[in-house]
This record gives C-alpha cells, structure tokens and sequence, in this order.
C-alpha cells in the first residue's frame, strides 16, 4: 500500500479517482436540496399543524358533552382548512333570542331546554309528511363532519366544526311535490323554558325559510354536533339548520317543524324589520342599511388592534352556490 | 355634620378619583388576562360607552343632590365628575376608531355617514369637547361666569344624544330595556331642573334664572 507523506510531494491520483467537477458540483446541489428540502417540510409541518390536525383527524373533543362522531366530509367546499374558533368562544357568544338578546345571555340561560324528548314534523307539500324522532332523524344518515365559516350579520364571523348531514338527504326522503318551492324552518318556542319567547323583540315562533334548491344544496347541513359533540342547548340542541354562505340568522336554531311551501315564507327577523331581507346571502358589497358589510371580525383570532378582515361574497362559497343566483339582481335580493 | 366633614375632608377628592378610575382598571386588566369574553374589542367600546353614560348621569346628578340634601360641599366634586364624563367618552371614541377601523379616517367617516347613531355619538362628544376644554378656573374668569355657565349648558344637549344614541344602537334588537333605565334617571335629573325653572320664573318672571 502506497502511503504518502508530505514528503513524497503533490502525488497525481489517477485520472479515474478525481471527482468530476460537475458532479461535485451535483453534491453541493444535492445537499442544498435536502436541508433545504427537510427545512422546508419541518416549516411546512409546523406552520400547517392546525390545517394538518384539520385535515387528518377529527377535530378533538372538548369533553363537554356526549360525543358525536363524523366522518370527514367528501362534499366540495365542506371543509374550510382555517383556524378553528375555540369551543369556549362558540358556545359562550351566541344569538339565540328565546333565551336573551345579550349574546352571553344563552349560554347562561338555555340549561333550562328540553331537547329530549324531541320531535321534528315535516308537514306542507310532501308526499310523505312526517313526525320524525330526535334518534330517527341521528340515523337518518352518516353523520359527516364539516367545517364552516359562519358570518353574522352583525359583523362577526367564526369557524365551526359541525356535525350533520346534507339537508338534501332528509328532504329527499319526503319526496316534495311539485308546488314546494320554499322550505319554512320553524323553531321551538316553549315560554316554559325560554324565558325570553313572548318578549317584543320578534314574533315567535322564530322563522327561517330558503328556497327549496338552496335547502337542496349539498352544503345545507342539518346539523345535531359541533366539535366531536352534541350541539350545546346555546348552539341550538338537538337539531338545527347551517347554512354557511347566507348571514347567521337564516340557520335556525332547536327545530321542531320543516314546512314545504308554495310561497316564500315570512321570516321572524324580516318580519320585525325589512333590513333583513329573506335571501341574506353573505355580501360584501351589500351593505346593511344601517351598516357597511365589507369587513368582519373573527372571533378570538384577530388582535384586539388588527383591523378586521374583509368579508368574501357568499362567505367564500361562491364556485358552490353562486350559480344559484345567477342573473339575479343581488342588491335587491338582499 | 359628619357628612358634611367627610365631603370636605382633604382627601374625598382623591378618593372619588380612584373610585373613578377603577372602571378603567377592571377594562385593562381585562383585556390583559383575555377574560373580555369571545369579542373583548366589541366588549371594550360597549364598556367605554356605558360608562360614558353612568358619570354623565353622576354628574348630573351633583346639583339636584346638593340642593335637595343641602349639602354644598357635593359641588367640590362637579370638576372631576365632568371630566371623567369627558374621559370615557374619549376612550369610547378612541376604541371605537381604533377596535373597529385600525384609525383609517377614511373608514370611520364612511361608518359616521352610514349609521345615524354613530353621528349622533360624535356630535354627543364634539359638544363635550368646549366644556372639557373650559374646565379650567382661568377659563371662568375668561369668559365670564355668565357666559361660561351658558356655555357649559351644552351637557344638557349632550344627554338628550346621548340617550338617543343608546336607544338607536339597541333598536336593531328591540332591546330597550336598559335604554329606559337610563332615559328616566336623566329625565328625572333633567326634569329637576325644568321645575325648578319654572318655579323661579313664576316667583319672579323679570330674571332668568339659572337651572
């Protein structure tokens, strides 16, 4: 074996030992992909982590209530990748008037709901009209997990993960006939165990209605869970209506009757003033009579000193549910 | 009289300032330990306003008092209170702007065009804005305590809008409630003062006499 000292001089190896420049240039190259690379994936992982969480597992459960598992949802535009809304915040922020209009006021006063034993009646322009149980209606159809923004008109907005089904599979099973062209939505008014049914804010029972291809839309949930879990009674318990690209006020709340009907029903908050139109579709570029609708505050995400955000017309599910309005004069359809 | 003495002790003054202070206290402390609830910037503007409108009902307040427990003393503290009315409502307005339009101008004036009660709000606060700036002693002197005193009537405009900017932010709920609450105690205070004028009047109809 040839050892070589310093002595022995610059020694040439032969020709076929020396590294091509090009390649060693390659390795440099390669090296610079991998940490990059590997960098990048570790960034990518951790700036993702919640849209990862998001995307792969269900959402975790806050431990409040009893579980209600759904699979993740396959239907376009169900699954909105943004940072959820903290549980704490979407069940202790609430509009739901049978119980208070201060919006800490249903969190505090709806434990008095009785949301067992509960009935929902379909009733109307159906071939088959029906009084479906609370548990009927659980296994109506695979529960799907789908995740939500949610607008309110005041202003606001949140990311909820619901639990429920397309609206579609229930309204399929009733077969409507063929002069529905509206779904009425009605919700529970019990002054026994809601202090505030008979106070002059609205007309109760609290109306909702779409048309019936909005009901129809694969992304009309009728919802019974949020966050792994049954709907806390704030949120609505047992069964309520999401609509995600209309103002929050359309998805009503504690339903106990569906009603399929020719005309367009009368709302509860149209009712009691006509700044709150019957179409309510999220729009920013409508604004409220009495308010601009161009930006909104996320709950819990926005800095105190962050401006808001900017608000997405149809709440950003415009390529699910704008051709359904297509050619339709918006700022009169409000 | 022991009520009399703890008005005028030297250190009342500093006392009902603290007390004036904790509402602000409990808001910063608030909002530095996240227990404003889901909305703290919409919960602060609120808090602001209400109590805005609590030391404008206290300050009020002073005069009707004082004559009718004949404690002169009650005057020592009509300054400060007045102030505070000014202070919150500043702090109103500012998180207001701040909160709700990151201080864009542009914004803000669009959002005074568009919503009646917000013009109303300000009017409220650019009429309190003279009388803060008079509250001074040399101000009196100034102008003169005749004209200062025509001047700083202004409050009683402040409290009429004041009262319609409350009600017309809660008619979009029909929650009118506690609108009411503080529509009658600023009646009241302000009745007290239309009787008594009208009284003054009557007894002796050549001099306009003061509220």
């Amino acid at each position: 074996m040839l050892i070589k000292s310093s002595d022995s001089g610059f020694n040439h190896p032969v020709a076929s030992d020396i590294t091509p420049k090009a390649i060693y240039e390659q390795r440099r190259e390669w090296l610079r992909l991998m940490a990059g690379g590997v960098a990048g994936a570790a960034l990518a992982s951790w700036a993702g982590r919640d849209a990862l969480a998001q995307a792969t597992g269900p959402v975790a459960r806050p431990g409040k209530l009893a579980a209600l598992p759904g699979a993740r949802s396959n239907v376009p535009g169900a699954v909105t990748m943004e940072k959820l809304t903290e549980y704490k915040d979407a069940s202790s922020y609430n509009n739901f008037y049978e119980f208070g209009t201060d919006k800490s006021d249903p969190a505090r006063n709806a434990h008095t709901l009785r949301t067992s034993p509960w009935t929902v009646e379909i009733e109307g322009a159906v071939r088959k009209p029906a009084k479906y149980t609370l548990e009927d209606l659980l296994k109506l159809s695979a529960q799907e997990e789908r995740i939500y923004r949610l607008r309110c008109v005041e202003g606001w907005s949140m990311v909820i993960p619901w639990v429920g089904y397309s609206l579609s599979e229930l309204i399929r099973r009733v077969e409507p006939l063929g002069n529905a062209k509206f779904v009425e939505f009605v919700s529970l008014a019990d002054p026994k165990t809601m202090p505030f049914v008979g106070s002059r804010v609205l007309d109760w029972p609290y109306v909702e209605g779409l048309r019936l291809d909005e009901a129809m839309n694969p992304l009309t949930l009728l919802t019974f869970g949020m966050y792994g879990e049954i709907l806390p009674n704030q949120n609505g318990a047992p069964v309520r209506l999401v609509v995600p690209w209309k103002y929050g006020f359309k998805s009503a709340k504690s339903l106990v009757k569906i009603r399929f009907t020719e005309r367009e029903p009368a709302t509860a908050w149209n009712k009691a003033s006509p700044e709150y139109g019957f179409y309510a579709n999220v729009n920013p570029n409508v604004d409220h009579p009495r308010w601009s609708q161009e930006s909104e505050r996320r709950i819990g995400e926005d800095g105190l000193f962050a401006k808001k955000r900017r608000t997405l017309v149809f709440n950003g599910y415009e390529a699910q549910v704008g051709q359904m309005y297509a050619g339709m004069d918006l700022k009169k359809y409000y | 009289m022991v009520g009399a003495r703890l008005l005028l002790h030297p250190a009342a003054k500093s006392v009902v300032f603290v007390a004036a202070m904790l509402p602000l206290a409990a808001l910063v402390g608030g909002a530095l330990t996240n227990s404003l609830g889901a909305n703290p910037a919409e919960y602060l503007i609120r808090a602001t306003g209400d109590w805005t409108l609590r030391f404008l009902c206290l300050v009020l307040a002073v005069t009707p008092l004082r004559v009718i427990s004949g404690a002169p003393a009650l005057a020592r503290f009509r300054r400060m209170l007045g102030l505070f009315v000014y202070f919150y409502g500043a702090l109103h307005v500012l998180s207001y702007s701040g909160f709700d339009f990151g201080f864009d101008w542009g914004d803000i004036l669009k959002d005074i065009g568009k919503r009646p009660f917000i013009l109303v709000g300000f009017c409220a606060f650019a009429l309190l804005t003279p009388l803060a700036a008079t509250s001074f002693n040399r101000a009196i002197r100034i102008l003169g305590a005749a004209r200062w005193q025509a001047l700083h009537r202004l409050v009683y405009g402040v409290a009429v809008l004041a009262i319609l900017h409350f009600f017309w932010m809660r008619a979009g709920k029909n929650n009118f409630a506690e609108v009411l609450v503080y529509a009658a105690i600023l009646a009241a205070l302000l009745g007290w003062r239309w009787l008594r004028f009208i009284r003054k009047n009557a007894k002796n109809p050549a001099s306009f006499g003061r509220f």
